[in-house]
């Protein structure tokens, strides 16, 4: 017994420091940096050398389209010394706080990642130290894009004001509406004269809930959401939840105070189906019709086809909003800290030209935001067959060029969500009145703003 | 405990101190090779138990203090290098934060209203288990399948059957006459719903522990039992539940800590809404509070002193715990 203890003994001293030698280098491995693989060979002098090539990261989140429209594929036809890799992330809420994370550290990061519009702000106050300006890239030219998105992605005066984000796609709202229920309840079907029903003032459109209500069947709502009506009309505001100045002012600006009220309105009037946007509910209202309109940026049009489905071809049409206005887009960054920073830039500049941008709607319905594509015939001449053949690039270009320059700021998306989520919500679903409501989202605000 | 550690500690596993080598003709290769035997027997368990506490070092001891630092400072994720001192005051804040309050108290419920059930559950149907039956590894694999799911799976088709319109739940309720409920806006209607979703999952994991206590239970108990004219119910609650002890103390612990973190279900429970826990954060939990604060508002310092102050509620859990059963013991 003791004999064999001993052998045992000896052989397992070996493995002993088999083991924790292996472990040291488990660890080590763990804090190497990613990035500094051993493929990574010469750093940027790839192109020179005859067969090396540069790999670019690109990060987006979501289904981003810039690889599926084959955008990627044309670059490295063209540059036949770049490479592109991209990697993604569901869910913008999983890969914004990454993106900070890595900006923090200066590692992990792509050599161009995209930023969704409502974190642009905190991006450009924030973080502009650490990413190339743009607008000296080749090929960037300020004149093509319009002049809000421009703004949005250009840091404040006091930072620097580099433009630090190159716009992608921008989401000028219309308003999509099911025909048939629109003929039942004695309203025009006719996109123009829909359009016409409200035009210049959400009032109107509230208005024509009402006479809608009046005649509709059980279960066959106005609108969807009292918030989706909510973000629309704050989208057309030309001041929202900050000042130019970069103060806070959304408890004392009438605009957006008259948004809620107003997005309320459709509530306690009983012409909202109560349902909570990009939830599983939200997407059976679609296949069960249970509501006649929507405000709907381009980007949801391929949504509302998805969810309402075959069933709803044919039923479905967009029409004009009663005001310009713009929900979501994205813009594309370069850090810094990248290795190819500028082959980075360049590659930004040419994925967001309007040649681009026009493919990235033909082929996945990502409205332009170079204003120099909407003359593009892709563009200009497109239709939408699901919607009855709508001239949607001709109604998303109309209400993409009426949008005002609003100042955004750094808790943009907090704010809106807090409006929507808490304060629209109780009112929406839990019958809470305007008032309650508002004093709930304010009160979660200020905890949200708070440091 | 107590004991058991001293038999594990190296000094008494240690060999008897090898006289008869000092006895004899010592030669040194002899020495040397005795001498190596010992510190081999003294510290070779330390490295075979060092990569646990390498990488625990590395990935949980680190972060554990570096949060505790973070907490007495503010932080913002925006900027997560510069740190402004503020003392205890992210953790003084807490106390007047209605919605941290109001997180504890949705933890507790949520707490209580899926681990009672789920252990009462689990025990019920380990007992049922633990019968002669056929084909009894179907049913133990069957009744851990649920475990096997991903939070998120589960929780996405939890929300399809609790929903409002077109949820079979509320198709059921009004089937046999009652009015629909709406379950993500109800306090307790939500809470519920949570609940569902974490007894779901865990019932059948719970089941299995106890199932492995039971057949560990001496026959002989059940048969003198039996002999004493007790009935399948009383033996199970004189015989079974007693000889359980220790496990369901063990079950308690482990679903107290799953009940205090309990994050995935309401935060997937709430669509599209993310860490607000609904609208009137009626099903916001700790854990849903900390990501909300450090994630969503990016205030790091805050989420941190959230994270210890869970920390600390779940030291201070434990303790009572000890106490209970320090007392229960000496009677």
């Amino acid at each position: 017994m003791r004999v064999r203890a001993r052998a045992r003994v000896r052989r397992t001293l070996v493995t002993t420091v088999a083991a924790v030698a292996t472990a040291a280098l488990l660890l080590a491995g763990c804090a190497q940096d990613p990035d500094e693989g051993p493929d990574q060979g010469s750093p940027s002098t790839g192109t020179s050398g005859g067969g090396a090539q540069t790999t670019l990261t690109v990060g987006v989140f979501g289904a981003f389209g810039l690889q599926e429209a084959g955008l990627y594929d044309a670059y490295m036809a063209q540059n036949p010394g770049i490479r592109i890799e991209q990697t993604s992330i569901e869910r913008n809420e999983n890969y914004y706080p990454q993106l900070l994370t890595h900006l923090g550290t200066g590692s992990g990061l792509a050599d161009v990642q995209a930023v969704e519009v409502n974190n642009i702000a905190e991006i450009t106050a924030t973080q502009a130290d650490k990413l190339v300006d743009l607008a000296k890239a080749p090929g960037v030219d300020k004149a093509a894009y319009l002049p809000w998105k421009w703004a949005q992605g250009t840091a404040p005066a006091a930072k620097g004001g580099a433009t630090v984000g190159l716009g992608t796609d921008i989401g000028p709202q219309g308003i999509c509406y099911r025909k048939d229920l629109f003929e039942a309840a004695g309203l025009p079907t006719d996109r123009t004269a829909v359009g016409a029903l409200w035009a210049g003032d959400w009032n109107k459109y509230l208005e024509t809930g009402r006479t809608y209500e009046a005649k509709a069947g059980e279960g066959k709502s106005f609108v969807d959401s009292a918030s989706g009506v909510m973000a629309a009309v704050t989208g057309s505001s030309a001041q929202r939840f900050y000042d130019d100045q970069g103060k806070v002012v959304y408890k004392t600006n009438p605009a957006v105070r008259g948004a809620f009220d107003l997005a309320a309105s459709f509530a306690t009037d009983g012409l909202s189906a109560k349902l909570q946007q990009f939830t599983p509910a939200w997407d059976q209202g679609f296949s069960n019709g249970s509501f006649a309109t929507v405000s709907c940026p381009a980007w949801m049009l391929g949504y509302i086809q998805d969810k309402a489905g075959p069933a709803g071809k044919d039923k479905w049409d967009v029409a004009q909003a009663p005001k310009p206005s713009n929900w979501g887009g994205s813009f594309l960054v370069v850090p810094k800290a990248g290795k190819h920073a500028e082959e980075a830039a360049k590659l930004a500049a040419w994925l967001t030209a309007p040649a681009q941008q026009a493919k990235l709607f033909e082929k996945r319905g990502s409205f332009p935001s170079a204003s120099a594509a909407y003359k593009l015939p892709t563009v200009s001449g497109a239709q939408h067959a699901y919607f009855g053949g709508a001239p949607i690039g001709e109604i998303f270009a109309k209400a993409a060029e009426g949008v005002p320059v609003a100042a955004v700021g750094p808790k943009d998306l907090v704010i809106a969500q807090n409006l929507a989520d808490i304060g629209m919500l109780q009112v929406d679903q839990k019958g809470r009145s305007p008032q309650e409501g508002w004093e709930a989202a304010v009160k979660a605000i200020d905890n949200a703003l708070d440091q | 405990m107590t004991d058991e550690t001293a038999l594990l500690s190296p000094s008494a596993v240690g060999p008897e101190r090898p006289a008869a080598e000092g006895g004899g003709r010592s030669r040194p290769g002899q020495a040397w090779r005795s001498r190596r035997y010992r510190w081999d027997l003294r510290w070779s368990p330390y490295a075979f138990v060092a990569p646990f506490f390498l990488f625990f070092a590395a990935f949980g001891l680190f972060p554990l203090l570096y949060t505790g630092w973070a907490a007495l400072h503010q932080v913002e994720l925006t900027d997560p290098d510069s740190m402004t001192w503020v003392g205890l005051r992210n953790f003084t804040r807490l106390w007047d934060d209605e919605f941290f309050w109001n997180a504890l108290r949705n933890t507790v419920t949520i707490g209580l209203l899926s681990t009672v059930p789920q252990l009462a559950i689990a025990l019920g149907l380990a007992h049922l288990l633990n019968y002669r039956l056929r084909g009894s590894a179907f049913f133990r694999v069957a009744v851990l399948t649920p475990y096997a799911t991903s939070v998120a799976a589960a929780t996405l088709v939890f929300v399809l059957l609790f929903g409002r319109d077109y949820g079979m739940v509320n198709w059921a309720l009004s089937a046999v006459g009652f009015e629909a409920v709406d379950w993500q806006n109800g306090t307790f209607a939500s809470q519920l719903a949570v609940s569902t979703i974490v007894i779901w999952r865990w019932t059948g994991y719970n089941a299995l522990i106890y199932l492995a206590a039971m057949q560990a239970v001496p026959g002989e108990l059940y048969e003198s039992a039996a002999l004493d004219g007790a009935s399948r119910f009383q033996q199970f609650l004189h015989v079974t539940v007693p000889s359980l002890r220790p496990t369901i103390f063990f079950t308690c612990v482990v679903s107290t800590i799953g009940a205090t973190q309990l994050f995935g279900e309401p935060l997937l429970f709430n669509g599209g809404a993310g860490a607000t826990g609904g609208s009137d954060h009626q099903f916001q939990t700790l854990g849903l509070y900390l990501y909300e604060q450090g994630w969503v508002n990016l205030h790091l310092g805050r989420a941190s002193a959230i994270a210890w102050a869970m920390f600390l509620i779940l030291l201070l859990i434990a303790g009572a715990a000890r106490l209970l059963r320090g007392r229960k013991d000496s009677r």
